[in-house]
Protein backbone atom coordinates (compact mmCIF):
# COMPACT_ATOMS: atom_id res chain seq x y z
CA UNK A 1 0.00 0.00 0.00
CA UNK A 2 1.56 2.99 -1.10
CA UNK A 3 1.82 6.22 1.49
CA UNK A 4 -1.09 8.36 0.48
CA UNK A 5 -3.19 5.34 0.46
CA UNK A 6 -2.25 4.61 4.12
CA UNK A 7 -2.57 8.02 5.49
CA UNK A 8 -6.32 8.18 3.63
CA UNK A 9 -7.80 5.09 4.66
CA UNK A 10 -6.22 5.51 8.59
CA UNK A 11 -8.00 9.33 8.46
CA UNK A 12 -11.58 7.26 7.01
CA UNK A 13 -11.71 5.91 10.06
CA UNK A 14 -12.41 8.65 12.08
CA UNK A 15 -15.34 9.57 10.49
CA UNK A 16 -18.54 9.46 12.06
CA UNK A 17 -22.12 9.17 10.94
CA UNK A 18 -23.90 12.25 10.42
CA UNK A 19 -20.77 14.84 10.06
CA UNK A 20 -20.35 17.81 8.28
CA UNK A 21 -16.72 17.24 6.95
CA UNK A 22 -14.26 19.46 4.45
CA UNK A 23 -11.74 17.62 2.32
CA UNK A 24 -8.70 20.02 1.39
CA UNK A 25 -7.21 19.21 -1.75
CA UNK A 26 -4.80 16.34 -2.15
CA UNK A 27 -4.21 13.58 -0.06
CA UNK A 28 -7.51 14.61 1.81
CA UNK A 29 -9.56 14.29 -1.13
CA UNK A 30 -8.55 10.43 -1.31
CA UNK A 31 -10.52 10.25 2.17
CA UNK A 32 -13.75 9.89 0.34
CA UNK A 33 -12.66 6.97 -1.29
CA UNK A 34 -12.81 5.04 2.06
CA UNK A 35 -15.91 6.13 3.91
CA UNK A 36 -16.34 3.24 6.52
CA UNK A 37 -19.53 1.33 5.22
CA UNK A 38 -22.82 2.13 7.06
CA UNK A 39 -21.65 5.78 7.64
CA UNK A 40 -23.33 8.36 5.54
CA UNK A 41 -21.05 11.70 6.24
CA UNK A 42 -21.59 15.06 4.35
CA UNK A 43 -18.78 16.34 2.56
CA UNK A 44 -18.62 20.46 1.92
CA UNK A 45 -17.48 22.28 -0.97
CA UNK A 46 -16.26 25.35 0.43
CA UNK A 47 -17.02 27.32 -2.94
CA UNK A 48 -20.55 26.55 -1.28
CA UNK A 49 -21.97 23.13 -1.63
CA UNK A 50 -22.81 20.23 1.24
CA UNK A 51 -23.08 16.84 -0.44
CA UNK A 52 -20.31 16.93 -2.63
CA UNK A 53 -20.39 13.49 -4.56
CA UNK A 54 -17.67 11.92 -7.04
CA UNK A 55 -16.49 12.90 -10.22
CA UNK A 56 -18.63 12.44 -12.81
CA UNK A 57 -19.01 10.15 -15.51
CA UNK A 58 -17.07 11.08 -18.85
CA UNK A 59 -19.51 13.66 -20.43
CA UNK A 60 -21.76 14.19 -17.54
CA UNK A 61 -19.84 16.97 -16.52
CA UNK A 62 -21.72 20.74 -15.42
CA UNK A 63 -19.55 23.68 -15.86
CA UNK A 64 -21.59 25.43 -12.72
CA UNK A 65 -20.78 22.39 -10.42
CA UNK A 66 -17.08 22.14 -9.13
CA UNK A 67 -15.09 21.29 -6.14
CA UNK A 68 -13.20 24.05 -4.51
CA UNK A 69 -10.20 23.10 -7.12
CA UNK A 70 -12.42 23.99 -10.00
CA UNK A 71 -12.99 20.30 -10.58
CA UNK A 72 -16.14 18.79 -12.23
CA UNK A 73 -18.32 16.67 -9.35
CA UNK A 74 -21.88 15.38 -8.64
CA UNK A 75 -24.11 16.35 -5.96
CA UNK A 76 -25.50 13.81 -4.05
CA UNK A 77 -29.19 13.02 -2.93
CA UNK A 78 -29.74 15.94 -0.46
CA UNK A 79 -27.22 18.06 -1.14
CA UNK A 80 -27.57 21.96 -0.78
CA UNK A 81 -25.68 24.76 -2.34
CA UNK A 82 -25.06 28.21 -0.93
CA UNK A 83 -23.29 31.37 -0.89
CA UNK A 84 -19.62 32.30 0.19
CA UNK A 85 -21.08 33.78 2.81
CA UNK A 86 -22.82 30.77 4.14
CA UNK A 87 -20.07 28.42 3.24
CA UNK A 88 -17.56 30.36 5.71
CA UNK A 89 -20.45 30.88 8.18
CA UNK A 90 -20.25 27.18 8.46
CA UNK A 91 -16.88 26.50 8.89
CA UNK A 92 -16.10 29.64 11.40
CA UNK A 93 -19.60 29.28 12.95
CA UNK A 94 -18.64 26.07 14.40
CA UNK A 95 -21.09 23.93 12.57
CA UNK A 96 -18.18 21.97 10.78
CA UNK A 97 -17.27 18.82 12.70
CA UNK A 98 -14.17 18.04 10.78
CA UNK A 99 -11.76 19.34 8.57
CA UNK A 100 -8.73 17.37 6.69
CA UNK A 101 -6.17 19.14 5.35
CA UNK A 102 -2.46 18.51 3.95
CA UNK A 103 0.53 20.23 5.52
CA UNK A 104 3.69 21.66 4.33
CA UNK A 105 5.30 21.29 8.41
CA UNK A 106 3.49 20.16 11.75
CA UNK A 107 5.79 21.33 14.71
CA UNK A 108 5.95 19.64 17.78
CA UNK A 109 3.32 22.13 19.76
CA UNK A 110 0.28 21.46 16.87
CA UNK A 111 1.26 24.10 14.79
CA UNK A 112 0.49 23.68 10.98
CA UNK A 113 2.05 25.52 8.32
CA UNK A 114 0.35 24.60 4.49
CA UNK A 115 0.07 28.14 2.82
CA UNK A 116 2.77 29.59 1.84
CA UNK A 117 6.70 29.32 0.94
CA UNK A 118 7.85 32.80 1.12
CA UNK A 119 9.84 34.03 -2.18
CA UNK A 120 9.02 30.53 -3.62
CA UNK A 121 5.15 29.76 -3.52
CA UNK A 122 2.61 32.21 -3.07
CA UNK A 123 -0.43 30.55 -3.67
CA UNK A 124 -2.86 32.47 -1.21
CA UNK A 125 -4.27 30.32 1.65
CA UNK A 126 -7.79 30.41 0.38
CA UNK A 127 -9.91 28.85 2.73
CA UNK A 128 -7.14 27.39 5.02
CA UNK A 129 -6.85 29.77 7.82
CA UNK A 130 -10.58 30.31 8.38
CA UNK A 131 -10.62 25.93 8.42
CA UNK A 132 -8.06 25.70 10.66
CA UNK A 133 -8.98 28.17 12.75
CA UNK A 134 -12.80 27.48 12.95
CA UNK A 135 -13.77 23.58 12.26
CA UNK A 136 -14.38 21.74 15.62
CA UNK A 137 -11.60 18.98 14.50
CA UNK A 138 -8.69 19.77 12.23
CA UNK A 139 -6.70 16.56 10.81
CA UNK A 140 -3.45 16.95 8.70
CA UNK A 141 -2.51 14.20 6.42
CA UNK A 142 0.53 14.91 4.80
CA UNK A 143 3.56 12.53 4.19
CA UNK A 144 6.31 12.03 7.23
CA UNK A 145 9.24 13.52 5.09
CA UNK A 146 10.03 15.30 1.97
CA UNK A 147 12.68 16.00 -0.33
CA UNK A 148 15.13 13.91 2.75
CA UNK A 149 13.90 16.28 5.18
CA UNK A 150 10.73 15.64 8.11
CA UNK A 151 7.74 17.58 7.82
CA UNK A 152 7.52 16.96 11.44
CA UNK A 153 9.13 19.61 13.02
CA UNK A 154 10.07 21.29 16.25
CA UNK A 155 8.91 24.51 15.35
CA UNK A 156 7.50 25.70 11.78
CA UNK A 157 10.21 27.96 10.04
CA UNK A 158 7.01 28.67 7.29
CA UNK A 159 4.72 31.04 7.90
CA UNK A 160 1.75 29.33 9.88
CA UNK A 161 -1.92 28.87 8.81
CA UNK A 162 -3.21 29.22 12.44
CA UNK A 163 -1.74 29.28 15.75
CA UNK A 164 -4.69 27.38 16.92
CA UNK A 165 -3.10 23.56 17.50
CA UNK A 166 -4.60 20.46 14.49
CA UNK A 167 -5.65 17.78 16.65
CA UNK A 168 -4.18 15.19 14.71
CA UNK A 169 -2.07 14.76 12.67
CA UNK A 170 -1.57 10.87 10.22
CA UNK A 171 1.58 10.37 8.42
CA UNK A 172 2.21 6.91 6.42
CA UNK A 173 4.31 6.58 9.51
CA UNK A 174 2.50 7.54 12.61
CA UNK A 175 -0.90 9.42 13.96
CA UNK A 176 0.32 12.06 16.21
CA UNK A 177 -2.28 13.85 18.51
CA UNK A 178 -1.30 16.92 20.64
CA UNK A 179 -2.71 17.01 24.06
CA UNK A 180 -1.47 20.32 25.77
CA UNK A 181 0.29 21.29 23.02
CA UNK A 182 2.73 18.58 22.99
CA UNK A 183 3.45 15.78 19.83
CA UNK A 184 2.07 12.46 21.08
CA UNK A 185 2.78 8.72 19.44
CA UNK A 186 -0.38 7.27 19.33
CA UNK A 187 -0.15 4.90 16.30
CA UNK A 188 3.25 3.29 14.18
CA UNK A 189 2.42 3.24 10.16
CA UNK A 190 2.47 -0.72 9.13
CA UNK A 191 5.66 -2.48 9.79
CA UNK A 192 7.11 0.95 11.36
CA UNK A 193 9.14 0.78 14.45
CA UNK A 194 9.16 3.63 16.97
CA UNK A 195 12.64 4.38 16.98
CA UNK A 196 12.13 4.48 13.12
CA UNK A 197 9.58 7.27 13.43
CA UNK A 198 11.66 9.14 16.30
CA UNK A 199 14.50 9.13 13.91
CA UNK A 200 12.72 9.94 10.86
CA UNK A 201 11.46 13.17 12.99
CA UNK A 202 12.98 16.08 13.52
CA UNK A 203 11.07 16.96 16.25
CA UNK A 204 10.44 15.93 20.38
CA UNK A 205 7.92 13.11 20.18
CA UNK A 206 6.24 12.01 23.23
CA UNK A 207 6.76 7.70 23.27
CA UNK A 208 5.93 7.01 26.70
CA UNK A 209 2.43 5.94 26.08
CA UNK A 210 1.04 2.70 24.67
CA UNK A 211 1.36 3.15 20.84
CA UNK A 212 -0.38 -0.15 18.76
CA UNK A 213 -0.14 -0.66 14.71
CA UNK A 214 -3.06 1.36 12.42
CA UNK A 215 -6.03 -0.24 11.99
CA UNK A 216 -6.53 0.12 8.33
CA UNK B 1 -33.20 48.18 -13.44
CA UNK B 2 -32.23 48.83 -16.77
CA UNK B 3 -31.23 46.43 -19.57
CA UNK B 4 -28.17 47.84 -21.36
CA UNK B 5 -26.39 45.99 -24.46
CA UNK B 6 -22.68 44.19 -23.28
CA UNK B 7 -20.31 47.29 -24.87
CA UNK B 8 -22.94 49.86 -23.31
CA UNK B 9 -22.29 48.53 -19.62
CA UNK B 10 -19.18 48.40 -19.70
CA UNK B 11 -18.55 51.41 -21.47
CA UNK B 12 -20.15 53.18 -17.23
CA UNK B 13 -16.73 51.86 -16.48
CA UNK B 14 -14.01 54.20 -16.44
CA UNK B 15 -10.39 53.20 -15.93
CA UNK B 16 -9.24 53.23 -12.68
CA UNK B 17 -12.44 51.32 -11.11
CA UNK B 18 -12.81 49.25 -8.26
CA UNK B 19 -14.73 46.00 -9.16
CA UNK B 20 -15.99 43.17 -7.39
CA UNK B 21 -16.07 40.38 -9.99
CA UNK B 22 -18.00 37.21 -8.84
CA UNK B 23 -16.94 33.54 -9.62
CA UNK B 24 -14.70 30.82 -8.11
CA UNK B 25 -12.15 29.84 -10.34
CA UNK B 26 -13.96 31.39 -13.04
CA UNK B 27 -17.31 28.96 -12.09
CA UNK B 28 -20.12 31.59 -11.68
CA UNK B 29 -17.86 34.59 -13.17
CA UNK B 30 -19.18 36.98 -15.80
CA UNK B 31 -17.31 35.95 -18.59
CA UNK B 32 -18.61 38.22 -21.26
CA UNK B 33 -18.30 41.27 -19.26
CA UNK B 34 -14.63 40.47 -18.76
CA UNK B 35 -14.48 39.94 -22.01
CA UNK B 36 -15.85 42.96 -23.01
CA UNK B 37 -13.76 44.82 -20.20
CA UNK B 38 -10.62 43.30 -22.04
CA UNK B 39 -11.86 44.31 -25.70
CA UNK B 40 -12.64 47.66 -24.21
CA UNK B 41 -8.63 48.01 -23.21
CA UNK B 42 -9.46 49.23 -19.58
CA UNK B 43 -7.16 49.71 -17.29
CA UNK B 44 -5.56 50.13 -13.57
CA UNK B 45 -8.55 48.35 -12.50
CA UNK B 46 -8.77 47.02 -8.94
CA UNK B 47 -10.38 43.66 -8.72
CA UNK B 48 -11.66 41.85 -5.57
CA UNK B 49 -12.84 38.87 -6.26
CA UNK B 50 -12.33 35.24 -4.56
CA UNK B 51 -9.00 34.43 -7.05
CA UNK B 52 -7.78 35.21 -10.29
CA UNK B 53 -8.42 32.13 -11.97
CA UNK B 54 -6.18 30.37 -14.45
CA UNK B 55 -5.06 32.29 -17.26
CA UNK B 56 -7.13 32.55 -20.16
CA UNK B 57 -10.17 32.43 -18.02
CA UNK B 58 -12.22 34.73 -16.48
CA UNK B 59 -10.90 37.21 -14.48
CA UNK B 60 -7.48 35.23 -15.30
CA UNK B 61 -7.81 37.35 -18.98
CA UNK B 62 -7.97 40.49 -17.07
CA UNK B 63 -4.80 39.64 -15.19
CA UNK B 64 -2.81 38.78 -18.78
CA UNK B 65 -4.34 42.09 -20.45
CA UNK B 66 -2.11 44.14 -18.08
CA UNK B 67 -6.08 45.79 -16.49
CA UNK B 68 -5.11 45.39 -13.09
CA UNK B 69 -3.21 47.45 -11.06
CA UNK B 70 -4.36 45.70 -7.48
CA UNK B 71 -5.85 42.16 -6.43
CA UNK B 72 -7.61 42.30 -3.42
CA UNK B 73 -8.38 37.90 -3.25
CA UNK B 74 -7.83 34.82 -1.25
CA UNK B 75 -6.05 32.51 -3.95
CA UNK B 76 -3.27 33.10 -7.05
CA UNK B 77 -2.08 29.59 -6.92
CA UNK B 78 -3.52 28.30 -10.17
CA UNK B 79 -2.89 32.00 -12.41
CA UNK B 80 1.43 31.61 -12.86
CA UNK B 81 0.77 34.84 -14.56
CA UNK B 82 -1.19 36.59 -11.29
CA UNK B 83 2.75 35.27 -9.60
CA UNK B 84 4.63 36.84 -12.38
CA UNK B 85 3.02 40.00 -12.66
CA UNK B 86 2.94 40.54 -8.66
CA UNK B 87 6.89 39.38 -8.54
CA UNK B 88 7.55 42.34 -11.18
CA UNK B 89 5.73 44.85 -8.81
CA UNK B 90 2.95 45.09 -11.90
CA UNK B 91 0.37 44.38 -9.90
CA UNK B 92 -0.28 44.83 -6.25
CA UNK B 93 -1.79 41.54 -4.31
CA UNK B 94 -3.39 41.73 -1.28
CA UNK B 95 -4.14 37.96 0.06
CA UNK B 96 -7.02 37.65 2.22
CA UNK B 97 -8.57 34.54 4.08
CA UNK B 98 -11.48 33.50 2.35
CA UNK B 99 -14.02 33.66 4.59
CA UNK B 100 -12.24 37.13 6.15
CA UNK B 101 -12.77 38.37 2.45
CA UNK B 102 -16.36 37.42 1.63
CA UNK B 103 -17.46 38.51 5.23
CA UNK B 104 -15.94 41.81 4.68
CA UNK B 105 -17.46 41.84 1.43
CA UNK B 106 -20.82 41.12 3.41
CA UNK B 107 -20.26 43.94 5.82
CA UNK B 108 -19.43 46.35 3.24
CA UNK B 109 -23.11 45.58 1.91
CA UNK B 110 -24.87 45.45 5.46
CA UNK B 111 -24.11 48.46 6.73
CA UNK B 112 -21.67 47.00 9.94
CA UNK B 113 -18.82 48.61 10.67
CA UNK B 114 -16.03 45.17 10.15
CA UNK B 115 -15.32 41.87 10.59
CA UNK B 116 -14.26 40.42 14.06
CA UNK B 117 -12.69 37.07 13.19
CA UNK B 118 -10.46 34.84 14.97
CA UNK B 119 -8.90 33.59 11.89
CA UNK B 120 -5.59 35.11 10.93
CA UNK B 121 -4.93 35.64 14.58
CA UNK B 122 -0.76 35.07 15.28
CA UNK B 123 -0.27 35.02 11.46
CA UNK B 124 1.66 36.90 8.67
CA UNK B 125 -2.00 38.16 7.88
CA UNK B 126 -1.99 40.15 10.92
CA UNK B 127 -0.13 42.81 9.78
CA UNK B 128 -0.98 46.10 11.46
CA UNK B 129 -4.40 45.20 11.75
CA UNK B 130 -6.07 46.45 14.96
CA UNK B 131 -7.16 43.42 17.63
CA UNK B 132 -10.10 43.62 19.29
CA UNK B 133 -10.48 41.41 22.89
CA UNK B 134 -13.96 40.57 23.40
CA UNK B 135 -14.84 38.78 26.67
CA UNK B 136 -11.13 37.45 26.92
CA UNK B 137 -11.27 36.60 23.38
CA UNK B 138 -8.55 38.56 21.02
CA UNK B 139 -10.52 39.12 17.23
CA UNK B 140 -8.40 40.68 14.66
CA UNK B 141 -10.42 43.54 12.79
CA UNK B 142 -11.21 43.66 9.38
CA UNK B 143 -12.63 46.92 7.51
CA UNK B 144 -15.44 46.32 5.51
CA UNK B 145 -15.14 46.60 1.24
CA UNK B 146 -17.05 48.03 -0.89
CA UNK B 147 -16.35 48.57 -4.51
CA UNK B 148 -17.83 51.00 -7.59
CA UNK B 149 -19.06 48.19 -9.81
CA UNK B 150 -20.23 44.77 -9.13
CA UNK B 151 -19.97 42.24 -11.72
CA UNK B 152 -22.65 39.79 -11.37
CA UNK B 153 -23.20 35.98 -12.88
CA UNK B 154 -26.56 35.03 -12.06
CA UNK B 155 -28.43 31.53 -13.74
CA UNK B 156 -31.79 33.43 -14.77
CA UNK B 157 -32.71 37.00 -14.35
CA UNK B 158 -36.19 37.97 -14.74
CA UNK B 159 -37.21 41.15 -16.59
CA UNK B 160 -37.39 43.20 -13.06
CA UNK B 161 -33.92 41.71 -12.21
CA UNK B 162 -34.88 39.36 -9.87
CA UNK B 163 -32.29 37.07 -9.68
CA UNK B 164 -31.38 33.31 -8.98
CA UNK B 165 -27.98 31.32 -8.97
CA UNK B 166 -27.01 27.83 -10.10
CA UNK B 167 -24.69 25.07 -7.64
CA UNK B 168 -21.40 26.41 -6.90
CA UNK B 169 -21.61 29.58 -9.41
CA UNK B 170 -23.43 31.09 -6.60
CA UNK B 171 -20.18 31.81 -4.60
CA UNK B 172 -19.17 35.77 -4.35
CA UNK B 173 -22.00 36.71 -6.68
CA UNK B 174 -25.64 37.54 -4.54
CA UNK B 175 -23.11 38.98 -2.09
CA UNK B 176 -21.05 40.99 -3.94
CA UNK B 177 -24.49 42.56 -5.54
CA UNK B 178 -25.11 44.12 -2.17
CA UNK B 179 -21.71 46.08 -1.57
CA UNK B 180 -21.13 48.05 -4.71
CA UNK B 181 -22.19 51.59 -5.96
CA UNK B 182 -23.46 49.74 -9.49
CA UNK B 183 -24.45 46.52 -9.78
CA UNK B 184 -24.45 44.51 -13.18
CA UNK B 185 -25.46 41.61 -13.79
CA UNK B 186 -24.87 39.00 -16.90
CA UNK B 187 -27.59 36.33 -16.98
CA UNK B 188 -27.36 32.97 -18.42
CA UNK B 189 -31.21 33.27 -18.92
CA UNK B 190 -33.63 36.20 -19.29
CA UNK B 191 -37.01 34.66 -17.88
CA UNK B 192 -40.44 36.21 -17.63
CA UNK B 193 -41.62 37.85 -13.92
CA UNK B 194 -43.06 34.24 -11.78
CA UNK B 195 -40.45 32.13 -13.58
CA UNK B 196 -38.13 32.76 -10.05
CA UNK B 197 -40.62 32.20 -7.52
CA UNK B 198 -40.78 34.82 -4.57
CA UNK B 199 -39.28 31.68 -1.95
CA UNK B 200 -36.07 31.14 -4.81
CA UNK B 201 -35.36 34.63 -5.47
CA UNK B 202 -31.86 34.72 -3.93
CA UNK B 203 -30.71 38.55 -5.11
CA UNK B 204 -33.89 41.02 -4.98
CA UNK B 205 -34.70 43.59 -8.26
CA UNK B 206 -34.04 46.80 -6.69
CA UNK B 207 -30.45 45.60 -5.84
CA UNK B 208 -29.53 45.31 -9.89
CA UNK B 209 -28.78 48.58 -11.63
CA UNK B 210 -28.19 46.76 -15.31
CA UNK B 211 -28.51 43.99 -17.16
CA UNK B 212 -26.86 42.69 -19.72
CA UNK B 213 -29.46 42.29 -22.78
CA UNK B 214 -28.74 38.86 -25.23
Amino acid sequence: MDAQTIIAKRISRELRDGMLVNLGVGIPTLVANYVPEGIHVFFQSENGLIGTGPVPEQGMGLAMLTDAGGRPVTALPGASSFDSAMSFALIRGGHLDLTVLGGLQVDQSGRLANWVIPDKMVPGMGGAMDLVSGAKRVIVAMQHRAKGSSKMVKKCSLPVTSTRAIDLLVTEMAVIAFPKGKATLLERGPGVSVAQIVDASDAHLDTSGQVSEMQL
Amino acid sequence: MKARSLSQVVEMVPDGSSLMIGGFMGVGSPETIVDELVRQRKKDLTVIANDTARPGIAIGKLISANAVRKAVVSHIGLNPETQKQMLLGKIIVELVPQGTLIECIRAGGCGLGGVLTRTGIGTIVENDARKVEIDGVEFLLNKPLRADFALVHAFLADYLGNLSYALTARNFNPVIAMAAETVIVDADHIVPVGVIGPDHVVTPAPLVDYLVTH
